[in-house]
């Protein structure tokens, strides 16, 4: 198993996301944005938490025109596997591989700490070592987390099962911290190859260190 | 040439933003405010002397990169 992880001036998730699919026993490469190829053994391709390019106009609306993105469409075009974690689902929905866009916090603060998260949906490759309805303990580390998505992209991703969590309390009641459409905390694409969430699974790898429930989720990406 | 493009909300979009100023224009009793949208102004120098072209052009830039149009709505304004 191959994980591709990608970095944009500014990421600054890349060496944890790293070292948690190492612990798990894949291998990985971490690949500069100015790269035109994807490497053709990558198993999966993870867009990492951080900011791209300080984030200017919008965070991820410079970084979807880097040269690594041509390829990373192509590579998504082709049903290649990839997760955008944090800063990563921002460049996604900028790219437009990922529906809505992800706005300002509505209390307009950054906000960092553990959350709770329930699954809504867990037949995909990404979630499926978990089951609808569990709640897993995961940090947030963000300012601009604020999920949208019009009426109409709402029903879509309902009737295709594309919402993969939402943030809820410790006993699986909704819990919004940011204003997120119905409280969505990630979401994947209609054909279920991309992934998005705001919340860190690669910052819960270690009880000690507050939670691992995280290595379920990236677990999941690992078992065929 | 000059383009100034208004960049905002959609109507329908929650403007925390404006919100937040909104609020904070009430407690400093500008009692007179019914609503606050914030938006971002860009404004670029063009070589274009052709309006029809540089608004196409502008268009594109807006489509592509000045505004998320998902959420966001743009106005272009062409000044000789």
């Amino acid at each position: 198993m191959k994980v591709t992880i990608l970095q944009f001036p500014g990421t600054n998730c890349e060496y944890d996301t790293q070292h948690a699919f190492e612990k798990l026993g894949a291998s990985t490469e971490i690949l500069w944005h100015k790269s035109e190829d994807v490497p053709s053994d990558t198993d999966l391709l993870v867009v990492a938490g951080g900011f791209s390019y300080g984030d200017y106009l919008r965070s991820g609306a410079i970084a979807k025109f880097s040269p690594v993105m041509k390829a990373v469409s192509t590579y998504a075009a082709q049903g290649g596997k990839i997760l955008g974690i944090c800063n990563g689902f921002q460049v996604l929905t900028e790219a437009g591989l990922l529906p809505g866009a992800l706005k300002r916090n509505e209390h307009l603060h950054f906000i960092s700490k553990h959350h709770h998260l329930k699954v809504q949906n867990n037949d995909n490759d990404f979630l499926k070592e978990l089951n609808s309805g569990d709640v897993v303990n995961i940090p947030i580390a963000h300012h601009d987390g604020n999920y949208y998505i019009d009426q109409d992209g709402l029903k879509d991703l309902k009737t295709n099962n594309q919402i993969l969590l939402t943030y809820c309390d410790i006993n699986g009641n909704e819990l919004n911290p940011n204003g997120s459409v119905e409280s969505i905390a990630g979401v994947c694409n209609k054909e279920k190859t991309v992934f998005g969430l705001m919340p860190h699974p690669e910052r819960a790898m270690e009880a000690i260190l507050g939670s691992d429930d995280g290595v379920k989720m990236l677990e999941g990406f690992l078992k065929a | 040439m000059k383009a100034i493009i208004n960049v905002s909300l959609k109507a329908g979009v929650l403007d925390s933003q404006g919100k937040a100023v909104h609020h904070a224009l009430d407690s400093l009793h500008f009692s007179g405010v019914e609503d606050v949208r914030v938006g971002k102004q860009i404004v670029m120098q063009l070589s274009h002397t052709d309006e029809a072209k540089a608004r196409e052009e502008v268009t594109q830039m807006c489509e592509d990169l000045l505004a998320n149009t998902v959420i966001e709505d743009y106005e272009i304004e062409l000044v000789k």
